[in-house]
């Protein structure tokens, strides 16, 4: 249960196709993100698996039945809305039993059901409040809810977090993986942030522009980014990509640097350059160097904390064999 | 901005206009009620003097009163049962993508601006006419009899009437609200299972309950004092077939003479309209409450 998988799956709206042909296989029980820029087709590639817009052309195939056709209550999957999209006159219970009582499933069951859901979430003690009588974090909570209950092959989270403040954020974020180490069901799950992306994944599907760049592990991407945008888009502060001459040198079109990839002296390294701002985090220093003649702004993480203020010319040297080197088509040497 | 002073300010820059809305009300007000305890019939104007209750007497045993009464409330209600369910049910479809959308909703707005003499008159004469009006026309061509709406179901012509005039404005108010419905909501219950006529039950119509009592409580005040469509179509009859009270109340001051009977009438009508809007407050006003 819970295997899905994409075959030339393409989507247009109008005459603008949002989708090039597209492949992807989900294996039953992963963790898989969607992540990339806004308007990148992350989301409506959800709603294509969810049945809530129609594909163009293509098949989707979802425990190996031809789903394609099917409406999105019939292919047995359970999505949760960035809005939440609770049902704001009905209490929490009445929210969560929705989709057992649409299924016709008789009262004691569905009690059942709700009382289990609502201790595995925390929400007993809200069951008979209104979705309006919620913080955002308890809402996000009941959406789940109602998702669990339909015991769906696989879940879908629509940029579940980005309503909440940081601190939820980063709260929900493990809730939402300790729910899936519990219930071991495919997750798919859609984001613009790639910390969520990094911290959650099983198998991180980096699109842009419709297209699915790099399909791989967090550690994977990070790595061996296949091409300059996963190279650009994972990693944060973003990888420091080099042209021109320099990367000439290393028998590439452009060469990529991690920030935290690169060591810094005061007398003596590979590149010379000038302090701009210096971001401290206590546990990191960001550096941001300038005039360097190899790009614009250079960024730097050092570990701990360091001496350097705004115009002292520094030396940095990256270790080489964390060097990325890339084609002019942009696609990763080896 | 609201220290004692500037407060004080507006009070006084406020006064002229609350007062001359005060005077503009009661004193209306107050000469229906002087009225309705006088003897004052036009016929023989120098025979004035108080009467106590003996206007409110003849008006509430008049044998018109009770089947005013009845009228007055069915046509309320009837007009507001044709023109919530059939406004929801426009609304939804206005509400789906289509092409010269925009023209539509005009068109569908339109009645709304219409005179109610001017449209009581074109039904009266251009549909209704068992004559000459298209509905005539139509059931001669079928081969059937002319029916005379007017005289032989009047209630209900004028039902069928003021809810053509009255549907634009319940529809302009539920296509707002149900456009203002959360799609993922409708995309959730989708994906729950709920079948399109479930998604309307459990999620778009409460989602219009709050519209929906705006429009019956806006509607419910101006149909309590349909007048002018009586007026022009049936005169209130036959005999007291569509009188309703504001009719009656124009009958007997303007037709019989007897203003104090009718000022008598006019202020039993605001009682009504009270008791009216008590009973709907406390029905559905829990739905304003946000």
């Amino acid at each position: 249960m819970g295997q899905i998988s994409l075959n030339q799956v393409t989507k247009s709206f109008g005459d603008v196709q949002v989708i090039p042909p597209l492949d992807l296989d989900i294996n039953e029980g992963e963790f898989v993100v969607f992540v990339g820029p806004s308007g990148c087709g992350k989301s409506t590639l959800l709603r294509l698996i969810a049945g809530l817009e129609d594909t163009t052309s293509g098949v989707i195939k979802i425990d190996d039945t031809d789903a394609t056709a099917l409406p999105p209550a019939k292919r047995g999957l359970a999505m949760v809305f960035q809005s939440y999209a609770l049902y704001p006159h009905m209490s929490v219970r009445k929210n969560i039993a929705f989709p057992l009582r649409m299924a016709g499933m008789d009262q004691a069951a569905q009690d059942a059901k709700i009382n289990a859901a609502a201790t595995a979430l925390n929400l007993t003690d809200y069951l008979d409040r209104r979705p309006g009588q919620l913080s955002g974090g308890q809402r996000q909570r009941v959406a789940i809810g109602r998702a669990i209950v339909r015991e769906p092959s696989a879940f879908l989270f629509d940029e579940p977090l980005s309503n909440l403040d940081a601190a939820l954020r980063v709260g929900m974020r493990l809730e939402i993986s300790e729910l899936h180490k519990k219930l071991e069901t495919t997750m798919i799950y859609v984001t613009h942030d790639q910390v969520e992306a990094m911290t959650m994944a099983d198998k991180i599907v980096v699109l842009q522009a419709g297209v699915i760049e790099q399909v791989g592990s967090p550690l994977e991407l990070y790595h061996k980014p296949r091409n300059k945008f996963v190279a650009g888009f994972i990693g944060s502060p973003k990888m420091n990509l080099i042209e021109g001459a320099e990367a000439e040198k290393h028998g590439a079109a452009t060469i990529g640097i991690r920030p935290e990839h690169m060591t810094v002296s005061k007398s003596e390294g590979t590149w010379k350059g000038v302090v701009g701002v210096a971001e401290h985090l206590g546990s990191d220093t960001f550096i941001h160097v300038h005039e360097t003649g190899l790009m614009d702004t250079m960024t730097l993480r050092i570990t701990g904390d360091i001496e350097a203020r705004h115009g002292d010319t520094i030396f940095l040297s990256p270790e080489m064999d964390k060097l990325h080197r890339f084609d002019a088509q942009g696609l990763r040497l080896v | 901005m609201s220290t004692q002073h500037s407060r004080s300010a507006a009070r006084i820059m406020i006064a002229p206009a609350t007062f001359l809305l005060l005077a503009w009300m009661l004193i209306p007000l107050c000469m229906t009620l002087y009225y309705s305890f006088r003897r004052y019939r036009l016929l023989t104007p120098d025979r004035q003097g108080w009467v106590g209750f003996r206007n409110y007497e003849n008006f509430l045993t008049n044998p018109a009163f009770t089947s005013a009464l009845i009228n007055t409330l069915v046509l309320v209600l009837g007009v507001l049962i044709i023109t919530v369910v059939l406004g929801i049910l426009l609304a939804i479809l206005l509400d789906q993508p289509f092409k010269g959308q925009g023209i539509v909703r005009i068109l569908v707005i339109a009645p709304f601006f219409v005179m109610p003499t001017v449209s009581a008159l074109v039904w009266k004469n251009m549909f209704m006419n068992p004559v000459n009006g298209l509905f005539a026309y139509a059931a001669k061509a079928v081969g059937l009899e002319p029916y005379d709406f007017l005289s032989q179901a009047p209630l209900m012509s004028i039902i069928g009437i003021v809810s053509w005039q009255w549907l634009p404005f319940a529809t302009l108010i539920l296509l707002t609200a149900i456009q203002s419905l959360d799609s993922e909501q409708m995309e959730a219950a989708e994906m729950d299972g709920a079948s399109a006529l479930n998604r309307f039950w459990f999620i778009t119509l409460p989602h219009l309950s709050r519209a929906i009592t705006v429009v019956i409580l806006i509607q419910t005040i101006f149909l309590l004092s349909i007048f002018a469509e009586i007026l022009v179509t049936t005169n209130g009859g036959p005999g007291t077939a569509s009188t309703n009270l504001t009719y009656l109340v124009y009958a007997e001051s303007l037709l019989n003479y007897d203003v104090g009977e009718g000022s008598a009438g006019g202020v039993v009508a605001i009682i009504l309209a009270n008791i009216v809007a008590i009973f709907l407050m406390r029905a559905i006003g829990k739905n304003l409450d946000a």
